[in-house]
């Protein structure tokens, strides 16, 4: 019984890029969209968060300059910006603004909002919090010739440059807003977005309004949105009774399968592959995994294959891939993956050679502590599947659950033996990928302790090609490095599952629940 | 009674004192990452140090402790509870967000509790050591056993699987539209009422049996009069005191009880509010939730001592 | 909560029966307390010989079996490892008991000791232990175990996380003491006392030859009746995440976490567990009420 049911979801699940049927419906207006976001934004600005939570309610009061397809990913459009250039040496990007847009208040967009926005990202005001500044450090000046065109000038020519201009956290605030107050979005909510926001419920809910004056004539199709914050067993059972429609991160497989057994063909299920991924990190500064031998023989003992596979039924992950999410342009092929420690197809083989190399460092009874973050999903299935991994190459490892508050500064912390950290973006970028893999006094969130001058070098080099062959060579130079010397282990990459109600239209899954979500082609069939 | 009065008073004002104190530097010495860690680090984005350091610049966070304490104790004194360190807005507003919720969910176990309790407790103090006793003893006594989060679960599972329904998700004042209002929370109330019930009920037993020992009783018992009528008449008057007392303390930490319980239903109260609070290393908050409980506390033992004063003047001289 | 009331600790005087063939005297008096009593004998016993007891290995992970209802291999079905629930109940048992117990015993020996002392030398010592205890009561025992867990973290000896138990056994403490404190202050008023203080003898032996001795049956009590609470209290945290991790077999965890995730598809998950729990603090209440009624010679007919 259990295994048809799994069978059944599985072959409705794999989501095609190709347009479903409910795109060639005919749109209906109206109605109001309940949803479910499993935790609760802090405040409203834009540029100081880092949560889907935040995402979800507060985007679709937003327009960022560019924007994702929402149907084809990664293919960029223009959102405020109708069209854009990139000069040859790729260091000016000259974008012409849409005319006639108007903001919440009824003022104009213009040109100097975008320059404020942007300027308010790269160089923050006193007490402005921006989280992404260094992302932008290449940007020279941010000119506005006039009042629909903005011309922004690079030290240097940065291959992430225009997917970044898309990013969902780049929100276009209001200049006189900021003029007024640098830390007026923090506490309010005015953009030129499709929904205008009402009210937000402190723990409860939050309620956004069409915006009529949108310059997407004709939409967004929905009246507006009730975002209600509510989580875990409850937030599943609300799915199931249609309390609401969707929640947008993302659903375990039990609960997929609880979802679809209770719906029916009421339930419609998307699925991508996901950009986030779990990984081991070893502390490189204290022995035993000062020793490269060790580290590495810990990635060869991880059947990734059986486990990604037998995972994939309990936990939201389900491809094997390395530093780049399988699938992404970019990333490693089958055939190259294959040739690093720990991805061989034959595992028996790997645990040999990971015996070999522990009796080599004198490590045959290895122990240690493995901390992990005290979340269900997908920490904890992932976690006891590592342990028990290892324990197969005789390797003892107690697992250490802790509640993020401890476990994040334990990762961060000297005293860190070994632990699953993770790493979520929103969107494929080497560049934003690869910072947890390059010299760990250069980025924040390499917690190894590892540094190699190389691998930074080579960082660098491939955040400044421009050419995309060019680009691959030093990416997959930086992964062969990283792979051997197994500081940072990546293990198996997130699945992103969404069950929703039929009545839900043309919202489509991409593989990073940031994206997508400014609601302004969704509707209802109801 | 002024003089005793005046003394309780000022017997709550060091109590209050410490509470404040410990709760205090309780949080300070707590290890692992501070809410602003856990506010720009969250999903492990790559924020610079700096940006993190003046962050906790604004919140105060760099001052010395006994400065920080200090200057929140100043506000406290003036009624002030300070600002949210997670979500910048004042302390009492997000407070003020949950507490009908909360004190609603409380107040009908309470109300549960006692139509429960009260006649299950005096049938079995009457019938003692019969079958009637021990079954009233044995439903207390797992009232006290089952965990009130496992019941609200099995409650949820009953609700869904046969009537494909569950209760409604948003809170409505109970005088905007009571029917969506009790449907919500008539099941936390029950979760939560049962142990509640069961430690009153057991309460009422005693108190009643002990009341039953006493020489009026047995001199009213002597003069032939029907057993029932006697426990009726002379028996609860009296042991009611201390069912109140048990109901009142109850009731204080009862906001303690709901912390779990609001979780199973997912319910926007003080419980949650709580947790929350706790995970995200919000001081403020975890600093005025416990003061407003132990306050509670302690004002309704104060309200419990005084009503026994009143009641009983041997306490006042004693 | 709380068992009882804090402020109106009554000052029975308490007395260990001696009797004859106290155990008979036990059972024939109290049934529902042998009752209890055996429950507990048998999950002691569970718990001392879980190796032997449980079908399968509790942490075993088995991918192939996830999800199983309960059946003869299984008879309590499996969880979404695979895990069978019916060992992870069993060894749950010595996690309850463990962790229930030795808390129990920590925290109603120190407020015991408290009690006492507060009693005997009264006067400025007394107000001021009473008036931190008065701070530690004002307290929801959930509030204050879980600031404790949050305040010290973990510290794992031999298995077990000594914070948790100071977690769990913190909030007994005002109440035991308050308790023994009533009880000491009324034997302290006793001639006899006096005599032994005019004799000379130290504050210590007065204290452990005379005060303890009479104070060891409300202990007795206590400890039985917070032994369920602890169990109850471990599993609250752990539901909340913040008591035992996986992937150690704790009833409280079992309904936590993933359990929340899969309980409306697989309900065996939550079922088992929650009858673990109920029955184990059933059986420890109910034993602790009898042991109550039958020390207590005010209400024994």
């Amino acid at each position: 019984m259990r295994r048809t049911t799994f069978a059944i979801t599985t072959a409705l699940a794999f989501w095609l890029a190709a347009p479903d049927a409910a795109t060639a419906q005919e749109p209906k207006r109206g109605g109001i969209l309940n949803f479910a976001v499993s935790a609760e934004p802090p405040n409203y600005d834009c540029h100081a968060n880092t949560s889907f939570a935040f995402v979800h309610p507060v985007r679709p009061s937003y327009n960022t300059l560019l924007r994702f397809v929402p149907d084809n990913y990664p293919e960029i459009e223009g959102d405020l910006a109708e069209s854009w250039d990139i000069s040859d040496d790729g260091l000016t990007y000259t974008f012409q603004l849409r005319q006639g847009v108007k903001f919440h208040d009824g003022s104009d967009f213009t040109s100097r909002d975008v320059k404020a926005s942007y300027d308010r990202i790269r160089d923050p005001a006193d007490g402005v919090r921006s989280i992404r500044q260094a992302a932008y450090a290449d940007i020279e000046s941010i000119e506005t010739p006039d009042d629909h065109t903005v011309v922004v000038k690079l030290s240097a020519p940065n291959a992430a440059m225009l997917s970044q201009f898309a990013s969902p956290w780049d929100c276009i605030y209001s200049a006189a807003k900021l003029d007024e107050d640098p830390r007026w979005p923090e506490q309010n909510v005015m953009g030129t977005g499709p929904f205008t926001f009402v009210e937000h419920s402190a723990g409860s809910h939050w309620i956004g309004e069409r915006f009529e004056d949108y310059w997407d004539e004709g939409k967004p199709y929905l009246d507006g949105f009730r975002a209600t914050f509510i989580r875990g067993a409850p937030m599943v059972n609300a799915l199931a009774a249609g309390e609401v429609l969707v929640e947008f991160r993302g659903q375990s497989p039990a609960d997929r399968d609880r979802l679809v057994s209770q719906l029916g063909d009421k339930a419609v299920v998307q699925e991508s592959p996901w950009t986030c991924v779990l990984i081991v990190a070893l502390n490189t500064e204290k022995p035993p995994f000062d020793d490269a031998r060790v580290r590495r023989a810990l990635s060869l003992a991880i059947d990734r294959y059986t486990g990604a596979e037998a995972l994939s039924r309990i936990a939201l992950v389900r491809e094997v891939g390395g530093l780049l999410r399988p699938g992404y342009e970019l990333a490693a092929s089958q055939e190259e993956m294959e040739s690093w420690p720990g991805f061989s197809r034959d595992i028996e083989a790997s645990r040999e050679e990971a015996r070999r190399l522990l009796a080599e460092a004198g490590q045959e009874n290895l122990s240690f502590t493995f901390t992990n973050r005290n979340v269900p999903m997908p920490y904890t299935p992932v976690g006891v599947f590592l342990i028990d991994q290892w324990r197969q190459i005789g390797v003892t490892a107690e697992h250490e659950q802790l509640e993020t508050r401890l476990y994040q500064s334990k990762l961060r912390g000297d005293e860190l033996e070994a632990g699953l950290d993770f790493h979520c973006d929103y969107m494929d970028e080497p560049n934003l990928q690869l910072i947890k893999y390059i010299s760990s006094d250069k980025s924040s969130i390499n917690y190894s302790g590892y540094d190699n001058p190389r691998v930074d070098e080579l960082y660098e080099a491939q955040a400044r090609e421009l050419d995309m062959e060019a680009r691959k060579g030093y990416i997959r130079e930086i992964e062969k490095i990283a792979m051997e010397d197994a500081y940072n282990i990546p293990t198996i990459w997130w699945h992103r599952i969404i069950v929703h109600h039929d009545t839900l239209k043309n919202w489509h899954i991409t593989p990073s629940h940031y994206l997508n979500q400014d609601l302004s082609e969704v509707w209802l069939d109801q | 009674m002024f003089a005793y009065t005046i003394k309780r008073i000022l017997l709550m004002i060091p109590t209050l004192l410490g509470v404040a104190i410990l709760v205090f530097f309780m949080l300070r010495v707590m290890p692992g990452d501070d809410v602003v860690d856990l506010m720009l680090r969250a999903e492990g984005a790559n924020v610079p140090q700096h940006v993190i350091d003046a962050e906790r610049a604004r919140l105060g966070l760099d001052q010395p402790i006994v400065i920080q304490f200090f200057s929140w104790f100043g506000g406290i004194l003036q009624g002030d509870l300070g600002l949210s360190m997670w979500t910048g807005r004042p302390v009492a507003y997000e407070i003020g967000q949950r507490l009908e919720l909360s004190l609603q969910v409380a107040l009908m176990a309470t109300i549960l509790a006692v139509l429960i309790a009260l006649p299950l407790g005096t049938l079995s103090a009457i019938f003692k050591n019969t079958w009637i006793d021990h079954a009233i003893r044995i439903f207390s006594i797992a009232g006290l056993a089952v965990p009130s989060f496992w019941l609200g679960m099995i409650i949820i599972l009953l609700l869904l699987t046969n009537f494909g329904w569950i209760p409604p998700l948003n809170f409505v004042s109970f005088f905007e539209d009571p029917w969506h209002n009790l449907s919500q929370l008539i099941w936390p109330a029950l979760a939560v009422g049962y142990r509640y019930s069961a430690v009153a009920t057991r309460m009422t037993r005693s108190s009643i049996l002990e009341v039953m020992q006493e020489d009026y009783i047995r001199t009213a018992r002597a003069k032939g009069v029907f057993e029932r009528l006697v426990v009726a008449r002379h028996g609860m008057r009296n042991a009611l005191l201390p069912v109140v007392t048990v109901i009142g303390l109850e009731f204080a930490f009862l906001i303690g009880g709901l912390v779990v319980t609001e979780q199973v239903f997912a319910l926007n109260g003080i419980g949650r509010l709580f947790v929350q609070a706790v995970t995200r290393g919000d001081y403020t908050m975890i600093q005025a939730l416990v003061l407003l409980v132990a306050v509670t506390f302690i004002l309704v033992n104060f309200l419990i001592d005084m009503l026994y004063a009143v009641l009983d003047p041997r306490i006042r001289y004693s | 909560m709380s068992t009882g009331s804090p402020t109106l600790a009554p000052a029975i005087d308490y007395k260990l029966p001696k009797r004859r063939n106290a155990v008979l005297q036990f059972i024939s008096v109290q049934p529902l307390g042998s009752l209890g009593l055996l429950v507990i004998i048998i999950m002691a016993l569970a718990a001392a010989f879980a190796d032997v007891v449980a079908p399968h290995d509790p942490l075993t992970v088995n991918y192939i079996a996830i999800l199983q209802p309960p059946s003869w291999e299984h008879p309590f079905g499996t969880d979404n490892f695979g895990r069978d629930i019916f060992s992870r109940v069993i060894y749950g048992a010595r996690t309850a008991l463990a962790i229930g117990f030795l808390s129990s015993l920590a925290g109603c020996t120190i407020g015991a000791l408290i009690g006492v002392v507060s009693a005997y030398f009264g006067g400025w010592v007394d107000t001021f232990i009473q008036r931190i205890m008065d701070v530690l009561l004002s307290f929801p025992i959930i509030v204050l175990a879980l600031a404790v867990v949050a305040v010290l973290g973990k510290n794992m000896v031999l298995g077990i996380d000594v914070n948790l138990i100071i977690a769990i056994g913190l909030p007994m403490i005002p109440k035991v003491a308050r308790v023994v404190r009533s009880s000491a202050l009324a034997i302290r008023e006793m001639p006899y006392i006096d005599a032994a203080r005019t004799c000379g003898y130290s504050d210590t032996r007065i204290v452990m030859r005379h005060i303890v001795p009479n104070v060891v049956a409300p202990y007795l009590i206590m400890l039985t009746a917070f032994v369920a609470q602890a169990i109850l209290l471990e599993a609250s945290l752990s539901f909340l995440g913040l008591g035992v991790t996986e992937p150690t077999a704790s009833w409280g965890l079992m309904l936590s976490g993933s359990a929340a995730d899969f309980y409306l598809e697989a309900p065996w998950m939550i079922i088992f567990p929650g009858v673990a729990i109920s029955l184990a603090v059933f059986a420890f209440n109910l034993f602790g009420d009898s042991l109550r009624d039958w020390l207590d010679p005010k209400i024994t007919t």
